[in-house]
Order: C-alpha cells, then sequence, then structure tokens
C-alpha cells in the first residue's frame, strides 16, 4: 500500500525525522495561506503515486504567496501519467548545501531489509544503480537484530565528514530503520536528504509503502488510503475481497487462484485478444464472490465477453455455478459468457450451467478461444 | 524416493480444530498421509477424527514422534505457531496460511536458517508425493505416481499442469507449491537440489511468475549443476508494472522481475520455457526421451564446490553411476556440448569413467 508524501511526512516527524515545515492542500486560496504563514520561498508538490513529478511539472518553486497562489491553480487538476492532481503538498523551500539519498527496502532475494545510501541524491536512485553503482552503500540488515549504533555511524561516515552533520545522520537513519520495523513498511525512502548550509539535516522527501499483509496490526492506514488513487471497481473488488486490476482489453476473466489469472491472461493475449482485467476470486467458493465479480466486469464496457476459469480443489465448481446462475439472474449480462469447470463437483457444475444453455469448455486452451470467437462476433 | 515428504512422514497439525485445518485433515488422512497430531493451544485432550489434539507443539512431537508440520492458523497466529514449530524439534514445516507480514516472514527464516529447519511457504498449497503422502490443500485425486517433480510459486496454476501432467501419463514424484508471497521459505533452487539428488525424479517442471529474482537465480543453477532436464513456464507475461497480481510477490518493481526476463534467464540457461499450461507434458516428455544420452554427455562436468558439498551427504546416482554402454556415452559426448561449466572447474573428459571404473 502507497501513502502520499504529505503522510508519510507526518509520520517520519512523529518518528523524530526532521522535514521541512509545510501542510497539504486541495485549493489554490488554501495553498497561499499555508505559503503567507510559513513566509518565504515555498515548493508546491502535486500528490499522486507515480514518480517523477519534478519532470511532469508538477513541483514549483514560488517566492510569494501570490505566486504559491498560481502555480497551486496549474498544479491542481492536472494530469500526471493519468492520475488527476487532487492535492498539493506546500512546503518550506530549503537552503541545499548537499543532497543525499537514504532508503531502507526488502531485499527479496537476500531475504533481508537493505539500508542503502548514496551521496548522490535528488535524482533516482536507480539510475545512479545503473550508471556509477560505487556511489551506492549497501548494507544488509539481520532482521532478529535490532540496529545497532555502529551500523548508522558507518553509513553517516560513508556519506559525510563534518562531525556534527554525522552526529544527526546516525540519529536519523537509526529512527529510520526502527521506523521501518515498527511500521511493517516495504519501503521507506528520503530523496533527498539535504544538509543546509547552516549543517542541519532535513527529510527533503518523504516516501513509505506499507505491506498489505500487515493491515490487520495497523487499523490506522485505511484512514490514509487515498480513494482518489484507486478505481472504483477496484475499491469495490477489495470491498467484496477480490483480487482484481484493470486492464486495457476486451476479454474480461474471473479465475480462482492468482497464478491460473494471470496464465489465463496470458493466453488471452497469445491467442490474439488483450484481456479486460485480472481477476482472482480467491479460494472460497461463496455465489456472493462470483456475483460481485460479474458485477464489477460488466462495469467496463470495453469487456466484449467473459471467461470463467476455475480449477476445483478447495473451490467448488457447483458453487461457482450456481454463483453464475444467480449472477446471470440478477444482472442480466448482455455480452456472451464461456465456462470452463474442471476438478472438484465438476459433473454437478455442468448439469446446472447445461440447464441455461451456456457454453462450457473443456479446457483452459477452448474457454479463451471461444471466449475470443465470442468476442469478435459481438463486436 | 520422492522429497520432503514420504512414508516416514509423520504429520502434525498445526491449528487443527479450525475449519480449514479440520477438514483439510480429513482430506489427507483419506489420502493416506500418516497424521499423527494436532495442536491447538486450550484444545489439548480433544481429537480431531480420531487425531490426539495437544496444546503445544513440544507435547505433540514428544508423544507421537511427528516429524512435519503444516500450519493452517490464521496469520494473526502464524507467526507465533511458525517460531513454536521450529522450537519443537520439528524438521521441516509446511506454511498454507495466506497473509504472514513480510516484516515478519524476514525474522522467521533467520530463525529457521539458525535452527536449521525447512520452511515450504506461507501462502502455498503444500507438498505431495502422489500415492504416498500428501501434507496440504491440493486436489489428491489428480496426481498420479511417476518420474516428473514439480515446483511452483501458484496453487491451482500448479493443479491445472499437473492436470495436464496426468492426462499426458506422466506422472509425479513430488509436487512442491513454494508460495506466492515475497519472502519465502525454501525457494526454487533449494527445491531443485533436492530433485537433481532424487531418484525418482527424471525431470522437473518449473512454474514461475512475476516479482523478485528467484527464476533467475534457479536459471543460473540449472545451467551450472542440473543434469536434470527441467522445464520451465512463467505465468504473468500480460501483467502490468506496479500492480501486485493477487499473490504479495507477483509484482514488477520499476522494470525488475518481468515474465519476459525470467523466460530470457531460462532459454539462455538452455531451459525450454512452455508457452501454455498445456504445452508442457509434450516438451517434457520429448525431454524425457532425449534424456539418457545428455545426461551421459553432462556427466564430465564436475559440479563447482558447493554442490559437491551436498553431493558428499546424499550420494547422487548421477557421478557414481556407471555407464553401461560407455561407447554411447563417448559418442554423445563427442557430438553435444557439455553444459557450461566454468572452464577452471571442468575436469578432462577422459578422467571421470577411470573415477568410476574405480567404485
Amino acid at each position: 500500500m502507497k501513502i502520499h508524501e504529505y503522510q508519510s511526512r507526518e509520520i517520519f516527524s512523529s518518528a523524530g525525522i526532521p522535514v521541512p515545515q509545510g501542510r497539504v492542500a486541495t485549493t489554490a486560496i488554501e495553498a497561499r495561506a499555508i505559503a503567507t504563514e510559513i513566509g518565504g520561498t515555498v515548493v508546491i508538490k502535486a500528490q499522486v503515486h507515480v514518480g517523477g513529478r519534478g519532470k511532469a511539472g508538477g513541483v514549483k518553486l514560488a517566492r510569494t504567496p501570490a505566486e504559491a497562489e498560481q502555480h497551486a491553480t496549474k498544479i491542481l487538476g492536472m494530469s500526471i501519467r493519468g492520475l488527476t492532481v487532487r492535492r498539493i503538498l506546500v512546503a518550506e523551500a530549503v537552503q541545499i548545501a548537499s543532497e543525499a539519498y537514504v532508503g531502507v527496502v526488502v531485499d527479496r532475494a537476500l531475504r533481508r531489509p537493505v539500508l542503502i545510501v548514496s551521496a548522490a541524491g535528488g535524482v533516482e536512485i536507480e539510475d545512479v544503480a545503473k550508471r556509477s553503482p560505487e556511489k551506492i552503500v549497501k548494507l544488509p540488515l539481520d532482521p532478529l537484530l535490532s540496529f545497532q549504533p555502529f551500523q548508522a555511524r558507518r553509513i553517516a561516515y560513508a556519506i559525510y565528514d563534518t562531525p556534527e552533520v554525522i552526529h544527526q545522520t546516525s540519529d536519523l537513519i537509526a529512527r529510520l530503520v526502527n521506523l521501518f520495523w515498527e511500521q511493517d513498511c516495504t519501503l521507506v525512502e528520503i530523496n533527498p536528504l539535504v544538509v543546509t548550509p547552516d549543517d542541519r539535516v532535513i527529510a527533503v522527501d518523504a516516501k513509505i509503502n506499507f505491506d498489505d499483509n500487515a493491515l490487520w496490526r495497523h487499523p490506522d492506514w485505511e484512514t490514509l488510503r487515498d480513494p482518489d488513487s484507486e478505481l472504483d471497481s477496484e475499491v469495490d473488488a477489495r470491498a467484496n475481497d477480490l483480487s482484481f486490476v484493470k486492464l486495457e482489453g476486451t476479454i474480461g476473466c474471473v479465475v480462482n487462484g492468482a497464478g491460473l489469472a494471470m496464465a489465463t491472461m496470458d493466453l488471452v493475449k497469445r491467442y490474439g485478444a488483450e484481456p479486460a482485467n485480472f481477476l482472482d476470486i480467491g479460494g472460497s467458493s461463496n455465489p456472493r464472490k462470483v456475483i460481485a465479480a460479474m458485477r464489477i466486469i460488466l462495469k467496463d464496457h470495453s469487456v466484449r465477453a467473459i471467461l470463467f476459469n476455475i480449477f476445483g480443489g478447495i473451490t467448488r465448481c457447483d458453487d461457482v455455478a450456481r454463483g453464475i446462475l444467480q449472477a446471470i439472474k440478477e444482472l442480466k449480462p448482455t455480452v456472451p459468457i464461456v465456462v470452463r469447470l474442471t476438478g472438484t463437483n465438476e459433473r454437478e457444475a455442468r448439469r446446472i450451467l447445461e440447464d441455461i444453455h451456456l457454453p462450457v469448455a473443456a479446457s483452459m486452451d477452448a474457454v479463451v478461444r471461444q471466449a475470443i470467437e465470442l468476442a469478435v462476433k459481438a463486436a | 524416493m520422492s522429497i520432503l515428504v514420504d512414508r516416514t512422514t509423520r504429520v502434525v497439525v498445526q491449528g487443527i480444530t479450525g475449519r480449514d485445518g479440520s477438514f483439510h485433515t480429513q482430506q489427507m488422512i483419506e489420502y493416506g498421509t500418516k497424521i499423527v497430531a494436532g495442536v491447538t493451544p486450550g484444545k489439548g485432550g480433544e481429537s480431531v477424527g480420531g487425531v490426539p489434539v495437544f496444546d503445544t507443539m513440544i507435547e505433540a512431537v514428544h508423544h507421537t514422534g511427528a516429524n512435519t508440520s503444516v500450519v493452517y492458523v490464521p496469520p494473526r497466529f502464524a507467526v507465533d505457531a511458525l517460531y513454536e514449530a521450529a522450537d519443537s524439534g520439528i524438521k521441516l514445516v509446511i506454511c498454507i496460511t495466506e497473509g504472514v507480514p513480510a516484516d515478519d516472514m524476514l525474522k522467521v527464516n533467520r530463525y529457521f536458517e539458525v535452527a536449521g529447519v525447512r520452511l515450504v511457504g506461507p501462502n502455498c498449497p503444500g507438498v505431495i508425493s502422489p500415492g504416498v503422502c500428501k501434507v496440504g490443500i491440493m486436489p489428491g485425486p489428480i496426481h498420479k505416481r511417476g518420474p516428473v517433480g514439480v515446483v511452483s510459486r501458484s496453487g491451482t496454476l500448479t493443479y491445472e499442469v499437473v492436470h495436464h501432467l496426468t492426462g499426458a501419463g506422466l506422472g509425479q514424484s513430488t509436487c512442491i507449491g513454494i508460495g506466492g508471497d515475497p519472502i519465502i521459505g525454501m525457494r526454487f533452487i533449494d527445491i531443485l537440489t533436492l530433485f537433481e539428488h532424487d531418484r525418482q525424479t527424471k525431470a522437473v517442471v518449473l512454474i514461475g511468475e512475476i516479482g523478485g529474482n528467484d527464476e533467475e537465480v534457479a536459471a543460473e543453477y540449472i545451467q551450472r549443476q542440473m543434469t536434470k532436464p527441467v522445464v520451465a513456464f512463467i505465468a504473468g507475461r500480460t501483467a502490468p508494472p506496479g500492480k501486485r497480481m493477487g499473490h504479495a510477490g507477483a509484482i514488477i518493481t520499476g522494470s525488475s522481475g518481468t515474465a519476459a526476463e525470467k523466460i530470457a534467464a531460462f532459454r539462455a540457461a538452455g531451459v525450454e520455457v512452455a508457452e501454455s499450461p498445456s504445452e508442457i507434458p509434450e516438451i517434457v516428455a520429448a525431454e524425457l526421451k532425449g534424456r539418457a544420452v545428455r545426461q551421459k554427455a553432462r556427466v564430465v562436468a564436475i559440479p563447482p564446490l558447493a554442490s559437491r558439498v551436498a553431493a558428499k551427504k546424499r550420494p547422487t546416482r548421477t557421478i557414481s553411476r556407471k555407464p553401461r554402454k560407455s561407447g554411447i556415452a563417448k559418442k554423445a559426448r563427442a557430438k553435444s556440448k557439455p553444459k557450461a561449466v566454468p572452464t577452471a572447474r571442468r575436469k578432462p573428459a577422459g578422467r571421470t569413467p577411470k573415477r568410476r571404473s574405480k567404485r
């Protein structure tokens, strides 16, 4: 789960990590008021869940409150990589003597969190890693050892040489690592970490990704979720306990299991069409889930056919068939539907579907091909 | 033989009194698995389908000699259950539970490493050696005993592939779901090593998906150290970047973890990659046919140190078997190139048969 910079800043701040003064605004008038309050030059930053905001014109400096209002008017409502900007952060523009990068990220290959620092901050860390990997220092952290002061010092000494700056940086890094563990993060990142001309160390940007699996431990995260950053269909899917990702194609897919769902999408592409979505109904065969799945897919008007690919195990095919039956009754879909059901209680499922003359395909390949044929006919 | 679970497997079910735990305990017993105990704190002394329930793992292991645990405990309590299992003297833990936080799994893995306990999962369907032992939630009847090892990050996609294999008359030695999370216990490379040293396994099907780089690591291992043929399938060619595709681990971050990268890595390592699950049996059958010849050709390559250490513990047939028709082996050696192995480590071809004849 991603949260916005203005939210990450607040979490940083309550963990004792220094951040520039500032607040979030949703209107240009508000932005002006915050700029007046801060005084001096401020920076206006678009709050969207994508990188490259600066390049897209979503970050601007304003010397006066009037200028802040002007920039805010432009940035609010602008579209950055398909996302509309609805919130902006208005923050004090910090004087910069040097910029560094500090991050903690889970390294899947090492199965450890890795503390990453680089004296070359303010730019994409992936680019630094590619162009000059020697500028990056990595420190894998032992999950069973609490963070030790020497580790923070080692990192601080690697990028700075002023004692006062090293002292502040060590403290900041220790707080960042503790935050990473306490808040169940998969990533915490400061880019840039700025040293001011008067030797203060400040986190000028803040990025946190939470682990979805730890949501039950942090009920407060729900309040941080930005409903604007998600499609209605994705919100609806989550409320119904479905894994759903909207795609651009025409073939709606309802599958049980994530791997099988991906393989089904790939097969749609292989046979010459594009999948409209990823959708995993999960292990349970609750008919309500099937109905919700169908409703979500039917809302997408580019869908020309819907296919069901169910491999029964814990999921019972007859339950899914009953769900399909009920969904057809309730939703009266006009797009063609093709079904493939194999495994637990398959025969019963077929009987249920035969009663309503729904085409039942014998294999995964067959269901995909039939769905595409029907979609072409329907178009 | 098979890997991880066999006739000697004695299972304790953690979370046996829960809905999933009790249902699957019944299913496993019906399949013939030796379920010797269950654990649910506070329910000690009860029994589930004839299986005695204990309050703690240490008691369960002490009284029943269980050597494998399977975890059906909900995510909130799963981590505690895993530590308890590792502390009880169990040597293999299979965690079915989905939704365990990644930070916890980082710690659990480290603890298991230190304790010398194997972990499969979490978020996995379990392990089955067809006809012998099933520990998990997969449908038993689709499996059939045979020579193909299957390892996968997925559940139902594995069933789909197994269904095709069985339909084509290709039985399985062991099928392992290693789990769909970003931080899991045993990974592809660990399972491949076991398959390489397992007599029953003659070929391996590897089912990967987007996210992480375990497939790339596996490809390198296969190229350097495996003599048995591997057929791969990668799900998620059409997955967009930055979106979690159901599994917590199935996500393309930035430009890394794509299906294209993984497929390229396997092809570069000489591993055939199927375009669709239905193609897999045909490729496996072809690999099995061609195997006898190729394997003899590969025997000349002495594996690097790491696997030699492993091989000492459990001698492999590949290295110790005496070739029946050395004439054919020689011919094959001359025809097909040996697998790429760092040249410094490759012994001269002539020496290998000599060594063998001494034994």
